[in-house]
Order: structure tokens, then sequence, then C-alpha cells
């Protein structure tokens, strides 16, 4: 029965593109779709073969999409860089704790305003979504980081941009629509507290977005150059993606070519750097990335439900 | 049954100081992302009337003296705001028109090809960008374009075409920063809309089909309606974000070279305020450029709302 529906199905799906404009357009869209990945993976695979070529070659152009003159001598400048591995480190302990803080904030907010019995629920709502359409503007808020201390300090990576309004809706959504109300009647009827529902009841049901959560906040302090622009200006504090504007972008990298810039022209080696240094950074991110696509799709799907 | 529905009653009618009572333990719980909200979002947008005063550090903003119009009337009558209104203007509205129908296209494509293999790498590989960082985005855009050893004027010199300084000709920027932003987003905000195309109802697919419709016929009668709402939403969002033209990646694309066209409000803010320590004046431009933003979202919500279509609130 399930053989003959699947043969029936693909015998319509046959017929389906058997006139000629079906087939034209089915052709159209397999040479845009080519073209499209053409696009996206040249780039990518040029920056790939030119971090493992040698300076010289990729200094004269000519290197394409292979690697000329295999060598690793972008990577070793890396790893000799006390301040680029300074940054990684720096990177890695703002997106640990700055994570863990944005995930408890939201957490925090998005279940009270999941319940639909609590008082406080819709002006408290309105509070926040203001916040979405409207904000004081790089000033006005650079003013009360700094009128609390923050400049230059550890938590001006974490707190200016710890909880985005949009996630808090999307906690929120979650649970109300997949933890029914009445679960915590019966267990405040056997003397559960809100707080004890909280921790053993909503944060095990909610896990899948949760897991949301963290890869969203997670990227995104990771990739965050906005708050240490803005807030630092110790470069011991800095954080990679600061130290990749100064390398890519302003092309200053004073103090990052240690030992081998004796050994081969200096000029040559910090081109060649520039290109390791976009593999290594974004290799965190892309290491997770098959993991992570399926949640991130789950993620952006349950806020379209809303949005 | 009926004593439920009594005792919810009950629980609705409780005062406000009853319910903190009854659930001081979630009004707790509140109280850490309420002081998140207030601190770093309702603070700064009372800070924002140092716009209307002339601030000193040493006075603080409740002591210095108000100026009223001052910074509005100093911008307005500034030879630099045509120009920074105009680039604000021009690289939004062409980043809107090109970056909002890509990945509908994209959707609809990869919905004609439906269910093998090769949907699924094409959509793996498209949002990858997404997750690269902007200043790593910038430095891949550089490395490719970059005079000498960029791969694209490579190709150029390969083709026998003559090589093209992109980064060096202001007249390039725009199209650069618009490109690499679809470049990058396309296949992100597409899964929305793929997500839609998932859930179409299948019965109007075999009406189309029975009436022979082809298969391009099909999106026009009854994918594209599917889209709708979402379309609509989106393209409401996006209106309201047109002011709000994202500051780092022009930041990080700004050289002295094409500074004449890439100069935004948003990052004029930025300098005139952190570096020169204006910080009244460019209050009151980002507040300007707020206002503008609001007036578009507000205005686009109202006309969705008149044709009878979605709105956000």
């Amino acid at each position: 029965m399930q053989a003959t529906s699947q043969t029936q199905y693909k015998n319509t799906k046959i017929k389906l593109y058997h006139t000629v404009p079906d087939r034209i357009l089915l052709a159209g869209v397999w040479i845009l779709l080519a073209a499209i990945a053409v696009i996206i993976l040249v780039p990518v695979i040029f920056i790939l073969a030119s971090s493992f070529s040698d300076p010289s070659a990729v200094s004269a152009g000519k290197v394409f999409l292979w690697p000329v003159d295999f060598s690793l001598a972008g990577y070793q400048v890396i790893l000799l860089s006390p301040n680029i591995l300074q940054g990684f480190f720096n990177s890695v302990a703002y997106t640990v704790v700055g994570t863990v803080v944005s995930v408890s904030l939201t957490l925090l907010a998005g279940y009270p305003l999941s319940r639909t019995d609590l008082k406080i629920r819709k002006p408290v709502m309105f509070l926040f979504t203001v916040t979405m359409f409207f904000s004081g503007g790089i000033i006005p808020t650079y003013m009360v980081v700094s009128k609390l201390n923050l400049i230059d300090s550890f938590w001006a990576m974490i707190l200016p941009s710890a909880m985005g309004v949009w996630n808090v809706i999307l906690m929120k959504t979650y649970i109300q629509s997949s933890i029914p109300l009445e679960i915590f009647e019966s267990a405040s009827i056997d003397g559960c507290s809100d707080w004890k529902y909280f921790i053993n009841m909503v944060i095990p049901l909610s896990k899948p977005i949760i897991a949301v959560m963290i890869l969203l906040y997670a990227v995104g302090k990771w990739n965050d150059f906005f708050s240490a622009l803005l807030y630092l200006n110790d470069t011991a504090k800095s954080p990679l993606q600061l130290i990749l504007r100064n390398v890519l972008v302003t092309n200053d990298s004073s103090g990052m070519v240690m030992r081998l810039e004796e050994q081969m022209s200096r000029q040559e080696l910090k081109t060649l750097m520039q290109y390791s240094l976009v593999v290594v950074s974004s290799l965190p991110v892309m290491l997770l990335y098959p993991f992570i696509q399926r949640y991130f799709v789950k993620g952006i799907m349950m806020g379209s439900i809303k949005g | 049954m009926e004593e439920r529905v009594k005792k919810r009653k009950n629980t609705r009618k409780l005062s406000f100081k009853e319910d903190i009572k009854k659930r001081w333990q979630l009004y707790l719980m509140l109280l850490f992302p309420i002081l998140y909200i207030v601190v770093f979002c309702y603070l700064p947008m009372g800070g924002i009337v140092i716009a209307f005063k002339n601030f000193s550090f040493r006075k603080g903003i409740m002591g210095s003296d108000w100026v009223g119009m001052k910074y509005f009337i100093q911008f307005f009558t500034n030879p630099d705001m045509v120009r920074l209104l105009k680039n604000t203007l021009i690289i939004s509205l062409y980043q809107l028109i090109v970056s909002f129908p890509a990945p509908i296209i994209l959707a609809l494509a990869l919905h004609i090809i439906n269910g093998n293999r090769f949907k699924k790498f094409m959509q793996s590989l498209t949002y990858a960008p997404y997750f690269i960082s902007t200043v790593v985005l910038v430095g891949i855009v550089l490395q490719c374009l970059h005079l000498n050893i960029g791969i694209v004027n490579g190709v150029l010199d390969f083709l026998g075409f003559s090589r093209i300084d992109f980064m060096g000709r202001a007249s390039y920027f725009r199209h650069i920063y618009v490109w690499s932003g679809v470049w990058q987003m396309t296949g992100y905000s597409a899964i929305i809309y793929i997500a839609a195309l998932g859930n179409v109802d299948q019965s109007l697919i075999e009406a189309s089909q029975l009436d022979g419709a082809n298969r391009l016929q099909r999106i026009r009668i009854v994918e594209l309606p599917a889209l709708k709402p979402i379309i609509t939403i989106q393209l409401i969002l996006s209106i309201g974000c047109i002011m709000g033209v994202g500051f780092e990646k022009v930041y990080l694309m700004q050289n002295s070279l094409n500074l004449p066209i890439s100069e935004i409000i948003s990052t004029y803010v930025f300098k005139r305020g952190l570096r020169d320590m204006q910080y009244s004046f460019a209050t009151a431009v980002g507040l300007f450029n707020s206002i503008i933003n609001f007036i578009l979202l507000f205005a686009a919500n109202k006309i969705s709302q008149k044709f009878g279509e979605t709105s956000l609130w």
C-alpha cells in the first residue's frame, strides 16, 4: 500500500515537469542555484587556499582556488603572537560568561511573562516591547555605561547588551504554548512553590528553546565588535574581533609578527596572516555549525509563528 | 469543573497587593530583567534630554544648561546634513530593494527543486555566511577585491580586462556594501519563507495541477499568496530599519577615499560624539535619526492596516 502510493506520487511528480515552460523554468532554477553555490563558495575557498600558501605566492597574487607552495607560515605567526592568543581567550571568556548571564536573564523574564495569571504581565510586556522600537541611541547609552564605571571593565562586554527582548518573546511564547498552566495549578495544590516549579519543571521542559537561546547569544557574543569598540580602550582586554579589525581592516599589526619576521619579508607575512586569521577566527563557529544549524532553523521558525 | 471556573475567577479578582504576596517569587524573578531594561534601555532614553542641553561632564546631566533646539538647528544648517541624509537614504533604499526580494527568490527556487539532497545542501550552504562576524566579512571583502592579489581582479586580469581598484573608488562603495550583505544574509532570511512554503495547503496545489496550471502559474496563484502575510510583516520591519542601516559594516568599510559617500548618520554620530566629545550635538543627531525611523515604521504599519493586511500591533 505504502509502496503504491509512493510510486503514484513519483508519477505525478514526473508529470509535473513535462511541459516545455516547466522544463525551461526548472533548468533556469538549477542554473540560478548553481551560480549561487559558486558565488558563496569561491571567496571561502580562495581565503582557505591563500591561508595555506607560501607568503610570497600570496603577495604575488598567484593563488586562486588551490594552495600554491603549501605552507603553514600564516598559522605559525598567529600561534606565536601573544596579542592574538590573548584576544582569542578574552573572546572565549566574554562568550561563556555573557551567554550564561544572557540566557539566565531571558529565562527569568520569559517564565513569569508566560504566566497568564500574573497581574503585572501586560505592563511589563509593554515596557519591554517599547525598547524594540525606540532606544536612547549610542551616546546616552555610552554615558550610562560610563556612569556605572563599566568602561574598560570585563562587564562592559557582558551587561549593556545582556538581554534581547525578541528572545524573551520567543521564550515566553514557547513556554506558554508547550507547558500548560494546569500543570502548575496541580503542582501548587501539592505545595510546589513558583521557584521550585520553575527549576524542576519549566527549565527541563524548555530544553529545546534554551538550546536555541544559547546558540543565538553565543554566536552574537563571539562576533560582537561594537561593544568593544565603544567601551574598551585597554588593549589587554580586547576581544578577538577588535584585534581582527586592526589586522584585517585598518592593517595595523604592530607587535603581532614575532620571531619569523627576520626570516621572511615582513609585509608578505602580514598579508598571509590576514587570510589565516579569517580562518582561525571563524573556526569555532564553523565547527559548531553542523550541530547549530538544526536548532537555529527551529528557533527562527518559532519566531515566525509569532511574527 | 464549575468549581474550577469559580476558582479561576477568584484568582483573577486578586488585588495587586495580594498578587504580589501570593506570587512574590515570580516578581522577584522579574526584578532582574526589569532592572536590566530600566538601566540599559530607559535610563539612556532619559539621557536624550542632553540633546536639548549644553552637556558637560563637570555639571552632569541635571546641572547642564538648557539650550533648547540649538543643536538641532546647528545640524539642519550644517552643510554636511544634506549629504549625510542623502547617503543614509540611498544606501538603505538600495539595500531594501535588492536584499528584500532576494530571500524570497531563493526560497521559491529551493521550493521548485523540492525534495532532494541538493536542496538540503543549498540550504546549509546559503545560511552559513550568516555566522561570520561583520569584521571577518569586511576582511573577506577586502581580500577578495584587493587590487593586486584579490581573486576578483585575478579573474579580471586572466580574462583580459584591466584591474579595478574597488575599495579605492568611492562609486563602488554602495554596490560592495549592498551585495556583500546579500551574500551574507540571503540564506538566513530565506529560512522563514522556506518554512512558510512548507505549510502551503496541499489541496490548493493539487487543484492547480488538475486545472493544468504550469509551474510558474502555480507559483503566482498558490505559493505567492501563501507567502503574502509574511512578506508584508517583513517589509514593514525592513522599512522600520531604513534609518538604522548597519553602523558596524559601514564603519568598517570606510576609508578616506570613500568617505564622501560612505559617511552616514550613525557613523557621524559615533565620530562626533565619542571621538570629538560633542555629546549633546551627537545625541541630537541620533534622536533625529530615531524619530524619522519611528515615523517610517509607523507609516508602513498604518498603510498595511489600511489595505486590510497584517499589522505589527
